[in-house]
Parts: C-alpha cells; structure tokens; sequence
C-alpha cells in the first residue's frame, strides 16, 4: 500500500523530514537532513487527492522520472527519489535563491535586468533542451535564481522528456500549463515541441519588461485560444524605453507559430547577448497591435488548422551556432582563404546556420593603456571592416551572420569564451604551421582545441611558397 | 505444460540487472554478439522469453548454450517456434517458417527436443512474469502489436511488469487502474523509469530476426535496483549468418530479410 502523508519528524530512507516550507497544486515540500548530505534538502511528496483527480500524481511520477535523469546548475541536484509503490518522494537540491516571482511585483524592470534575466533563463533552456527535456511550464515562480547568478529551473511535474513515455498525455485530454504561459501549442495539446519553452518565456520578458501579462489571465480553455489569433500590445507603446531590438525578440518568442519563433534557446540566448546582430523587422517598429481585420483572418485561419498530429521529434540542434575564428594576419592571407572555403563547405551541408565570425586583438600586459585610446578604436573599426570583408565571398544572409572583434591578453580564453557564451555547436579554427616562436608561445588552436565545449573543426594549409610561415 | 510459480529463482532480490533474450530463432551471430555486449554490462541473469529456434542455421549451437545457461540459473520460456521444433509438427506456420521448422526438427538430437519441448510457458518472480507471446492466453501465441492487445495481456496479470517478444518489434506500453494501456516508441539505449502506480509492459525486440527495419539484433535489460529498463540494439555480423542459411538449404527469403530486418 502507498503511503503519501507525511509528517515533520520522520525519518524516510534516512531523511529527517523538518517543517513543511510550500504547498503547490500537485506537491507539498518539507525542509530535510541526511547525515551524509551536508547541503540543505527538499523533500518533495505528493499532495493527497481525490482519487479523481489523477493529475498531482501522474505529474508527480513524470517528475520522477525526469528530474533524476538531469544534471548541471541549471535544474536542481535529486539525492533520492522514493520508490513509488510504497512511498514516493522526491529529495532534492535545495536551491539557495529567490525565485522570479517577487520581480513580477517590481515590474516593469529596467530593459537592462529584463535582457540580464533572459540571457540567464535562456542559457538554463538551452542546457535543459540539449538533455531532451521540455520543461512546460516556464514562469517566474518556476524560475530560481543562484546566488552565484545562474538560472535554474524547478517542477518538472508538467515536464516531458523525448525519449520517455508521456504519461500525461496518456491520461488527460485537457490542455496542460499555467495559464498566463502556455504556449499555443500546448494549448492545441502537443506535448513535443521545446519551442513551447521559448514562447512562456517570452510571456514572462513581456510582463518583466511591460508590467502587463501579453495574453492576460485567461479563465476559460477557449479564452486560452485567443493567443492562437490575437497579438499583444507591442511592449513599445506601453514602455517607450524598450529598444526595438528588445521589442523584435519579446514578440519572435510569442510569435503562434512555433517555425516562426526563435527556433532554439541557443539562438535567443545569442540574439539577447548581441543586440547589434538582432534583425529589425516589422515587429521591432510595431507600436499597435494589428487590426481586427487581420486578427480575424488569422482567427479564420487557426479555426481551421487540423487536430495535432504528434511531431516526431527533430533534433533542436538543426539550426546551428558556427563560431568561425578569423585570422587575419599579414603573411597568412593563404589561410584566411583556406577557411573561407571550409566555412563554406559546412555553409553548404548544414541546415539554418548562424555564423559568428570574431577576430581577436591581443593585448600587451605592458601597454594596455594604449589600446583603448583614439588611434586604439580606429584598429578595432579597421579589423571589423577586414573581418566583413574576409565573408563577403561567403554571400550569407546578412541575417545569419555577425562580427566580432574581441581584445584579449589571453587569445584562446577569449575565443573560447566567446563559444562558451554563444553556445556554439561548433568552433572553426586555424592552425599556423610549425616553428619554434609557437613552440615557446603554445598553439591557439591546440589550446581550443583541448578546452572547447564542442566539436571543434582546425583549418591547416600549405604555404604558398616565399611566404614567411612565421 | 508446467507453469511456474513465484518460488522458481532462489534467492531472488539478488539478482539486479536482468538481462531479455527474445526470439534468437537460431541466430548463432546475433546470439554471439548480444551476449558479449551483455556481459560488459554486469548482468545478473539471463531470461529468455523463447523462439530459441526456427528461421536460423544454428539451433543445436543456441539450444546447447541456452541450456548450459540455464543450469547456471537463467530463466527460459516457451515460444511456438519451439514447440513445433519439438514436435515436428508446424500447424498454422506459414511455408518458409514450416520449411524451418522440418529442417530444425530434423537437425536437432532427442534431448535437445525434449529440452525445447519441457520448456515453461510462463514464469512469475516477484512483481514480473515472463511469457514468450502475452498473459491472456499464452498459448494461442497471439500477438502484442497495439494498445488494445497490450491491454488485453495486462488486464490478464496481477504482476506489475510483463516482459515478452514474438512479434520481433520492440514495443512498451503502460496502463493505469483505469486508463487504457498506452503505447510509446523506445529509443534504443534510453533508460525507462519503471514508475508509479501503474503496470508495464515491455515486447522485446528480437536477437535472431528483427523486423522494425533496423538489422540489428535487439535485447533489452531491466535494472531492479534503479526500476529501469533499457531497449538495446547490437550490430552483428549479418552476412555470416545469411551464408549459413544458404548453405543449410533453408528458404532464401529467411537469410534475405536479416540484412533489412524485416
């Protein structure tokens, strides 16, 4: 027999259960020990329901099933997880840090938080999604911040991971989310489109940066629909200082249709991180929402829309982040060229791919003072000019690509920062020759090499010769 | 036929990675190649939920091995394609399956049919039972195909995992007190939380066979302690098996449909 009731003063499997600190719609959460576990704990437990209402415990079992199976800072660390045919509980992480939910009071944030808080919330999806997971229900109380800065994400009760069976979906025939959040596609009840993630947390931008919900509270399952149809008021007429490129990326994540979204967390976390590379379109520059006219066009046309058919899963790593790093020293000018035509060939075999060319100046410890001064500024402008000039043969989509040129004592750190940050998918590099100067100095490219987060491709040539491979 | 109850597997608890052979239909490769992947991965026992023979070149290899592994403690249960291998007799099998079935019966020494013959045709232990086609009716050798047949099997046990093979297709499925019995896809290599208050049951795919269209030969692995169970697939060598099967004189069609698992 089950037990589900739970009281301060046990001891579970080990764990003291202390005092009850939250009670959700599907869980009651205690505070906890283990003597071997020297951090705080939650421990997680089923809330007690009717019997008919199946909903806390099959959610609770999804969490079950999810949250063991994920790692990183961004989701919280599982020390246990009750066996549930006799008593099923969830220990946890106790994650030190408030959660979104009190900044929704202070809204609307200062553009510069509500850009900071994205790019944080971004990064915790891109690591969630890469492990397969959809989290579902992305909103400000399901958001806790680190104190050492990183986002994390919690209750995984509506979550669904792809290459799990969907016990939710099994059971209920209603939409499932909060709300104010859910995306259309959960709504029309696909469960298998990590895009959902991207339009609730376009909902949460919207009401950080706006103080306004974009879709209100809906109370019923057909005023849900209206965000099939019905644009928000752009978050520029309500707060003039939102640059357009924070207003162009708040309505792409709340765009109805998912293909016409950020299509993944890595492309929004990058476009958030670089606004100079954010393409402006009608909806940067929107100040009204479209006329009735339209929204009942595309009422029409979402009437119309078949039942979802569940989608096969495609690979959310499709639209790809290409860090190509550019050397564009005197004498080398033959590799430059070399990895122009690797850039192109991977141009050529891959799916929608965002390049990100950078160039890194290398700063002297002795005179760092001037490379910030005027005639300092003027080579930076020189290499950024070299630097579009060196993809101009590429002829990519000016959309698709973007320059950066980075100062850096450290070459390869700042590279593979860069990458890092960009959470790119694969870096490509450059590889100079042999001689004995990079023999005392250490080779860039062996260094990303060995330290990079991802596939790293290195470019080598021949010298043409009379060159000077220095 | 003997049924077995809860009291086979002495000392059960012990044993916390348990490893499922299905319908190897006398595939000495595919047989070979699963084994050594599965003993990298510190299996505790072995279960086979029967079609030991049939179809392949190497029955008296494969029954050898299965029997020696039984002594050592693994479990076997019956599949139809032993049955008739025992008997001789192939009523209801199509040509080619019957052309085996002669041919099997024929290659195989008296206590090698006897063994196939003996064999159980379902086995409980704690909360699973193991049977080669499904629980309702297991020896009409119906198949586990979609969620209605599932639901059939599970509605037929009282065991919380139902483990069994015979249509070659990889499938799980679960099922509620009252919800009908859900079907999911597995991905090959992805554990599966066994969880909640709620029955399973997992149709392994087939070592000697396969016929999802992925030539390899399927097995899969439950793991007690952690309540989770993995659908494996291992590459083989296809081509020494097909010869085998040329050179018994068997039907074509059987080594043919190995290279595209159908």
């Amino acid at each position: 027999m089950t037990r589900m009731d739970v009281k301060p003063g046990e001891i579970i499997d080990g764990f003291l259960v202390e005092e009850q600190v939250h009670v959700g719609g599907m869980a009651i959460i205690f505070r906890a020990r283990h003597p071997d576990i020297e951090d705080k704990v939650l421990f997680k437990v089923p809330k007690i329901v009717d019997s008919d209402d199946a909903t806390a415990i099959v959610g609770f079992e999804m969490e079950m099933m999810i949250l063991p199976r994920l790692s990183g800072i961004h989701v919280p660390k599982v020390y246990s997880v009750g066996d549930y045919a006799r008593r099923p509980y969830i220990a946890m992480e106790f994650i030190d840090g408030e959660t979104l939910y009190p900044k929704l009071a202070e809204s609307p944030l200062p553009p510069d938080e509500v850009v900071n808080i994205a790019t944080r919330v971004a990064t915790a999806l891109v690591d969630l999604h890469r492990q397969k997971v959809i989290h579902h229900d992305i909103k400000p109380s399901n958001i806790v911040m680190r104190k050492t800065g990183e986002a994390a994400l919690i209750d995984f009760g509506l979550s669904r991971h792809l290459e799990m069976p969907d016990l939710l979906e099994a059971e209920f025939a209603l939409p499932m989310g909060t709300a104010p959040y859910i995306s259309p596609e959960q709504v029309r009840q696909n469960r298998s489109d990590p895009r959902s993630d991207i339009f609730s947390l376009g909902v949460v931008l919207y009401h950080l940066a706006t103080g306004e919900r974009p879709f209100g509270l809906p109370q019923s399952r057909q005023a849900l629909k209206t965000r099939m149809w019905r644009d928000p008021v752009p978050p520029r007429k309500i707060r003039p200082d939102i640059a357009p490129w924070l207003q162009e990326i708040i309505l792409r994540c709340l765009e109805p249709n998912p293909a016409k979204r950020y299509q993944t967390a890595a492309r929004l976390a990058f476009s958030l991180q670089h606004p100079e590379s954010v393409k402006l379109t009608e909806r940067a520059h929107r100040l009204k929402r479209d006329s009735l006219l339209v929204a009942l066009r595309r009422w029409l046309k979402a009437r119309a829309l078949p039942p979802v058919e569940p989608q096969p899963y495609a690979s959310t790593t499709s639209d790809a982040i290409i860090v190509v790093c550019v050397d564009l020293s005197e004498g080398f000018e033959y590799l430059a060229e070399a990895l122009r035509i690797e850039t192109q060939r991977v141009l050529s075999t891959q799916g929608d791919v965002r390049l990100a060319c950078i160039n890194v100046m290398k700063l002297s410890a002795v005179f760092m003072q001037d490379a910030f001064d005027s005639s300092g500024r003027n080579i930076h402008v020189q290499r950024l000019v070299e630097l579009k000039d060196w993809a101009r043969p590429l002829g990519i989509d000016p959309d698709k690509v973007s320059f950066h040129v980075l100062e850096a004592m450290d070459i390869a750190e700042s590279l593979l920062e860069f990458a890092r940050n960009s959470h790119a998918d694969q870096i490509l590099i450059c590889a100079r020759g042999r001689s004995n100067l990079r023999r005392y100095l250490g080779s860039v490219s062996a260094e990303v090499v060995a330290r990079a987060h991802c596939t790293v491709t290195v470019v080598r040539a021949v010298a043409p010769s009379g060159t000077a491979a220095a | 036929m003997r049924e077995t109850g809860q009291d086979v597997g002495i000392g059960v608890g012990l044993f916390m990675r348990i490893c499922f052979f299905s319908d190897i239909h006398a595939n000495r490769e595919a047989f070979d190649a699963c084994f050594a992947h599965a003993v990298r991965q510190n299996i505790d026992r072995f279960v086979f939920l029967g079609d030991l023979v049939g179809y392949g070149a190497d029955p008296v290899y494969i029954v050898d091995r299965v029997a020696e592994l039984r002594e050592d403690g693994a479990l076997v249960v019956l599949g139809n394609h032993d049955v008739a291998a025992a008997s001789g007799s192939s009523e209801g099998m199509n040509e080619y399956a019957s052309a085996a079935i002669a041919w099997t019966h024929a290659a195989l020494d008296k206590p090698s049919r006897e063994f196939l013959g003996g064999l159980d045709l379902k086995i409980e232990e704690e909360d699973r039972l193991y049977v080669h086609s499904e629980a309702a009716a297991p020896t009409q050798w119906r198949y586990v195909g979609d969620s209605d047949s599932a639901e059939r099997s599970l509605r037929a046990t009282r065991q919380r995992l139902t483990f069994c093979g015979h249509i070659h297709i990889p499938q799980l499925f679960h099922m509620t007190a009252t919800k009908p019995a859900k079907f999911f896809a597995p991905h090959a290599g992805a554990p599966i939380p066994l969880v909640g208050q709620r029955q399973w049951l997992a149709v392994l795919g087939s070592v000697g066979q396969p016929r999802d269209k992925n030539p390899s030969a399927a097995y899969g692995v439950l793991d007690t302690t952690k309540n989770e169970f993995t659908f494996l697939r291992v590459p083989y060598d296809v081509e020494e098996a097909a010869r085998k099967i040329h050179e018994a004189g068997l039907p074509q069609i059987l080594a043919a449909r190995l290279f595209i698992g159908r």
